[in-house]
């Protein structure tokens, strides 16, 4: 049957089984908005704003672990999603973005609402698409949804100029698709993990470092069994956070620039480290000289070769999915005879519990004045720990990473690698679309939740009950504590002045507000808030203004190099 | 260390850019860089010159590995292989210096392909460093305009890069 380029983009959209499109109308989308209006396959999501758009199909695919869906027009649609896209490239999610372009003749003409859409996007996407002939179009949607979340997922952009929807042809969605340029390897050679259990087996202070690699490769429980298994100490990453249970004992919490003194020393000082999934950034190690000072063997499992001796050099290198990987250590271990060093490892776990008796989190509960932790910690309590958490970029995300603990994966959303403020309520919104019923809770600041505050609009359009938790500290808190560390306090401007009043905002969209500002009061409110089930609650905390987050490596410093708290 | 690369990729609008791209993005360096249709029309083969420690070339042959129109990548430099670009030189030539510029043209094995009352145009092919010899040898001021390829490569014997 002959169909439009528009009934066959909603046609290939309905065959890879997607359930929301988060998008915004104009020009060059038109024809495909008019079959959208014909369709009841997939549900569309306005946003307010198309960088929006993106987030929201980027909260949905890192809650869901399916392919997020945006829609946008030509021109300033595509440039506005451009930090959306740059987002998901840096953290891996797997995205489909269709995009509108003017039609083919008029490319190259400077025509009304025309950029260089490829050009554009092409280094922050894993792949984009120009489509010029109506006959390429549903082999490149197909193309699109395998790249994007195949191999190390990604970003895929798709180009389709006005005209192409507009013209006819014969439809078949292929069933596969493979391509002789692509074809990610999957299973890790078995020889180097034999290599690697015997190198774990030895090690006398092991250490264990999980990143989001394993959150996007589905392979939490395998990491849990093999870590048990071997009775190792673990951390996660910023963006591994819920890959291993928080609450056990043989988590070491987060490590990095603000992660935990035990995790990070313990980090330095093992002589052989077991890294899944996660890839030796900089916010991660700090400098990678000083990390090299303390000799160690390396094994690294990754699905990208690329990740693989970027930074840092490793001696068992092991291309695969992480899964497939860490099923195959555990069986050998299972039926190996040999094990652990236990003398060893009871002596490194002694200096670990010294480490970890730093009680580097701890902070002053006395203060008549909120403190942020302590919201984050009365919110873990509140949602029994199992509400998804989304953040938005800064202090209060590094609290709501240290404070809130994950015991399952993809219950942690956040931009890890961009840092892209204002993230943090449209990528809620696509996180509760994908589990009505669920708590979903965003923890924000107020310089952030300004970035996208217009999202409040499509919360109530779609009844979205997602509860705001704003740690108002009146500053961007990151930008005014590293002017605090290093710039002599000179605050420029970090501060934010001329406040709305949210309480009065989100009644203006047609939600419930908050203002809470005595500690006594945290929990009550935030109690009353989750108990209602079917209303937005925006819950502006009003917090201690110079509160700093630690532990913290300062850039360029070395992971052991930490400033504690009690130190200033 | 220098490095000479070829690639296949395939021969879509904007495969080069993303080449050039991924290079720009990352800091890389490249000395040079052909490309043309291969007897498959539906691949192109590039040569990349670069340079860079082992690290940074173990990275940079990973990086372009990744890109989705790459099909296959071979470092022509892990083993035997063969170089060629190709010059053309337009030289002063008049008087005592059109004698001279014919002479030193055979001594390279170059070629007159355009003659003029006052220039002749020079052909030569050659590995990179023939090409240099070649300019340092003639009279800097009678070099009118030189243009060159960039190298190509070719792997010897059964060194085959093909899909």
């Amino acid at each position: 049957m002959e169909l439009t380029g528009a009934e066959i983009t909603v046609r290939c959209l309905a065959e890879e089984g997607v359930e929301f499109v988060f998008g915004y109308p104009g020009g060059a989308v038109l024809n495909i908005y008019d079959e959208i209006f014909k369709q009841d396959k997939f549900k569309h999501v306005l946003v307010r704003h198309e960088q929006a758009a993106v987030h929201g199909a980027d909260g949905y695919a890192r809650s869901s672990g399916k392919v997020g869906v945006a829609l946008v027009t030509s021109g300033p649609g595509l440039t506005n999603a451009v930090t959306g896209i740059a987002t998901a490239y840096m953290d891996s999610i797997p995205l489909v973005i269709i995009s509108g372009q003017v039609p083919v003749p008029a490319i190259g003409m400077d025509a009304f609402q025309e950029v260089d859409t490829v050009g554009i996007t092409r280094p922050c996407v894993k792949h984009n698409f120009l489509v010029k002939d109506i006959k390429d179009l549903a082999t490149t949607i197909k193309k699109a949804f395998y790249i994007a979340a195949t191999g190390r997922p990604g970003p895929v952009l798709v180009d389709i100029p006005k005209d192409i929807t507009q013209q006819s042809h014969e439809f078949a969605y292929p069933e596969t698709v493979t391509m002789r340029s692509y074809s990610p390897v999957v299973k890790g050679h078995s020889g180097q993990i034999k290599k690697a259990v015997q190198m774990l087996l030895e090690a006398k202070r092991p250490m264990i470092y999980a990143g989001g690699g394993v959150v996007l490769g589905n392979a939490a429980a395998q990491l849990t069994e093999l870590t048990k298994l071997l009775g190792y100490p673990v951390t996660n990453t910023l963006m591994g956070l819920g890959a291993y249970p928080a609450t056990d004992a043989q988590f070491l919490g987060m490590l990095g620039m603000h992660g935990t003194y035990e995790a990070n020393m313990a980090m330095q000082h093992s002589d052989v480290l077991l890294a899944v999934g996660a890839r030796f950034d900089d916010r991660v190690i700090g400098s990678p000289e000083h990390f090299a000072r303390d000799a160690r063997r390396i094994v690294h499992i990754d699905i990208d070769p690329s990740s693989i001796s970027k930074r840092v050099k490793v001696d068992v290198p092991i291309v695969g999915d992480v899964g497939g990987v860490l099923d195959e250590m555990i069986k050998l271990i299972k039926a190996g005879k040999e094990k652990a060093e236990a003398k060893a490892i009871t002596a490194w776990w002694t200096q670990i519990e010294l480490w970890r008796a730093k009680n580097c989190l701890k902070y002053n509960h006395a203060s008549p004045i909120i403190k942020p932790q302590f919201v984050v910690e009365k919110l873990w309590e509140v949602t029994g720990g199992d509400a998804f958490v989304t953040t938005d970029v800064g202090q209060h995300q590094m609290w709501a990473a240290q404070y809130y603990k994950f015991d399952q994966p993809r219950r942690w959303i956040t931009s890890g690698g961009l840092g892209t403020m204002g993230f943090g309520l449209p990528a809620a919104m696509g996180v509760q679309l994908a589990h009505p019923g669920s708590d979903v809770a965003c923890v924000t600041g107020e310089s952030s939740i300004q970035m996208c505050i217009q999202e409040l609009s499509t919360c109530k359009q779609y009844h979205l009950p997602l509860k705001i938790v704003n740690l108002n500290n009146r500053y961007m808190g990151m930008v005014r504590q590293w002017q605090e560390f290093f710039y002599g306090n000179r605050y420029a401007e970090s501060y934010m002045d001329s406040l709305p009043d949210f309480v009065k905002l989100a009644e203006a969209y047609g939600h419930v507000g908050m203002k809470i500002e005595k500690p006594a009061d945290v929990e009550p409110a935030l109690r009353e808030a989750f108990a209602m089930k079917e209303r937005l609650v925006f819950m502006d905390f009003i917090t201690d203004q110079t509160e700093n987050v630690f532990p913290m490596v300062p850039g360029g410093k070395g992971i052991s190099e930490m400033i504690l708290a009690e130190e200033l | 260390m220098r490095h000479i690369i070829s690639l296949l990729m395939e021969n879509e609008a904007g495969a080069l850019s993303r080449v050039a791209g991924l290079f720009s993005a990352r800091g890389y360096n490249i000395e040079s860089l052909t490309v043309a249709p291969t007897e498959d029309a539906t691949l192109s083969r590039m040569t990349i010159v670069t340079r860079g420690s082992e690290d940074v070339i173990e990275q940079i042959i990973k990086q372009l590995n990744k890109l989705i129109d790459v099909v296959k990548i071979l470092d022509l430099s892990d083993g035997s292989h063969i170089e060629r670009e190709l010059m053309l030189v337009k030289v002063r030539a008049f008087g005592k210096d059109r004698e001279e510029m014919k002479r030193m043209a055979e001594i390279f094995r170059g070629r007159i392909i355009d003659v003029t009352e006052k220039t002749y145009t020079i052909e030569l092919t050659g590995p990179g460093s023939k090409l240099d010899a070649f300019i340092e040898a003639l009279d800097q001021s009678a070099i009118l305009e030189t243009v060159r390829t960039g190298a190509s490569g070719i792997g010897r014997g059964d060194r085959i890069l093909k899909v």
